[in-house]
């Protein structure tokens, strides 16, 4: 039921933190793994490294998500390495940008949307023709969208926006088979996270969280692989908050 | 944990029953829990066939001294506890608002709420000097939502949800994690009674996007995924188990 053998996966932004933790556990129950990434060519390569030294198979792909035809151009790409059948997309590259109302500029705004929202958006629906019946789409979202952290007031709105496409999409594609789904994580110790580079992000975090511990890359990992397999077959629509039990 | 000793109320039907199957199967020793003598000792014999171990022990979740002893034979057997899962639960009668009466309130809380409530104290007892452990309770989409004629069913689920909330904040502490799984509509006993004849059921359907019920094994799958280390940053959760009937 947990087993990935002969599933194919999409996973954007897996050269770091929790795309390639995903990545990996995709890897480690049998899915072959394209792993898509921005700039970061070194580390994507180490994980595809990482996954074939086990034995498993995976490519990189590097695309600009960021660009209006992004997704399109990374599904043409998908459909050159994987083939005609994706099994599992997850959606996670993803920007963060800490600005107060007053600071945020349009182009941040805009690039928080671009990369945030309208890449998965697209991505979901350029892969719709490979999409296989029983696929698992997977979008990650953040605690951000319901709880008010820190001055995340755009990314925060980012996230929601996930979480009310996961309804729709998982409303307009359940009838033929694919599930779609979000996990949200709180504070994570990734690179993109500096906010727990400090005592004080630290103890805040620990502070909002019923579990007293800081959460690592393969906390959140290990769910997407349970929700990309058949262990979750009946889990649609919702996101899922792996985030130590936060502003319950 | 390899073999983790898991208890289950409500295990003699549909999802206590399947999910005592689910975690029979990955190597856990199975407690079941339920009234009915006969039912219990055929599961424990269907259990022990598969090679697990596996035991019946009688006990009617609306009495403490009844949930007391289980817990303490439990782990008498067994020497500790890991997994507990609330299933116990009935639907009552249906009913406007206008015809509830104290004994109907009773009939329902006194099994949904106060049951999972003594079922939660005593596994706590146990699992909070353990310093380990994780407990399910069993809410449904009526723990969030309303519908007419089930102002009680819908109550007591909601109450479920708040009190797995409340006392995975405080059970953390402990290293102990509590979350709810929460069903859709799932094909079982108490389906049967509540949908009555096939052409009834079409009104269930119609707000799943996959136009079916759930099975009991579906549900069984993300209970023993929520109680497993893959899910040890998820606490204080409803986890919602539904086909898509909430994005929907």
């Amino acid at each position: 039921m947990t087993s990935l053998t002969g599933k194919t996966a999409i996973v954007t932004g897996a050269s770091r933190g929790i795309g390639r933790a995903s990545a990996l556990a995709l890897a480690k129950a049998g899915a072959q793994v394209l792993v898509h990434y921005g700039r970061d060519a070194k580390e994507a390569e180490a994980v595809v490294g990482e996954i074939r030294a086990a034995g498993g198979q995976a490519d990189a792909s590097a695309v600009d998500l960021a660009a209006p035809d992004g997704a399109h151009e990374l599904a043409k790409r998908a459909r050159e390495i994987i083939g005609s059948r994706l099994d599992i997309l997850v959606a996670n590259a993803g920007v963060s940008k800490a600005a107060s109302i007053e600071e945020l500029t349009v182009e941040d705004f805009d690039k928080l949307f671009a990369v945030n929202v309208r890449a998965p958006y697209f991505l979901v629906q350029q892969l719709l023709p490979i999409t296989s019946v029983g696929g698992s789409i997977i979008l990650v979202s953040s605690l951000a969208a319901r709880a008010t952290i820190g001055t995340l007031s755009a990314y925060a709105a980012t996230k929601g926006a996930l979480d009310t496409l996961v309804k729709h999409f998982a409303a307009a594609l359940g009838p033929r088979g694919i599930r779609v789904n979000a996990i949200a994580p709180g504070a994570v110790q990734t690179d993109m996270s500096d906010f727990l580079k400090t005592d004080a992000g630290r103890d805040f975090a620990l502070g909002m969280q019923a579990l007293k511990r800081l959460a690592q890359p393969d906390d959140i990992g290990d769910v997407v692989a349970f929700l990309a397999s058949d262990a979750a077959r009946w889990i649609t629509g919702d996101t899922l908050q792996v985030d130590g039990g936060s502003k319950l | 944990m390899s073999n983790p000793v898991v208890l289950i109320t409500g295990g003699l039907t549909g999802i206590g029953r399947a999910a005592a199957l689910a975690f029979a199967k990955v190597g856990a020793k199975v407690v079941v829990s339920g009234r009915r003598e006969a039912e219990g000792q055929a599961l424990a014999s269907e259990l022990l066939a598969t090679g697990a171990e596996a035991e019946f022990i009688r006990a009617d979740v609306r009495f403490e001294d009844d949930v007391r002893n289980l817990i303490d034979s439990t782990v008498a057997r067994f020497g500790r506890l890991d997994v507990a899962v609330n299933s116990a639960g009935t639907e009552g009668k249906l009913g406007p608002l206008t015809e509830f009466t104290a004994e109907s309130y009773a009939a329902m809380f006194d099994t949904n709420v106060l049951g999972t409530l003594f079922s939660m104290k005593h596994a706590l007892r146990i699992m909070q000097p353990q310093g380990s452990g994780s407990i399910v309770n069993i809410s449904s989409t009526m723990g969030a939502r309303g519908s007419a004629n089930m102002s009680l069913y819908a109550g007591s689920k909601h109450a479920v949800e708040g009190i797995t909330k409340s006392a995975a904040i405080e059970a953390a502490a402990f290293g102990v994690r509590v979350n709810a799984v929460a069903p859709g509509p799932t094909d079982t006993g108490m389906l049967d009674r509540l949908a009555g004849a096939p052409e009834k059921r079409a009104a269930f359907y119609a707000a799943i996007p996959l136009k079916r019920a759930g099975t009991p094994e579906e549900v069984a799958d993300a209970i023993t995924f929520v109680a497993s280390d893959k899910a040890r940053f998820i606490t204080g959760q409803i986890i919602r188990v539904n086909g898509g009937k909430t994005a929907s």
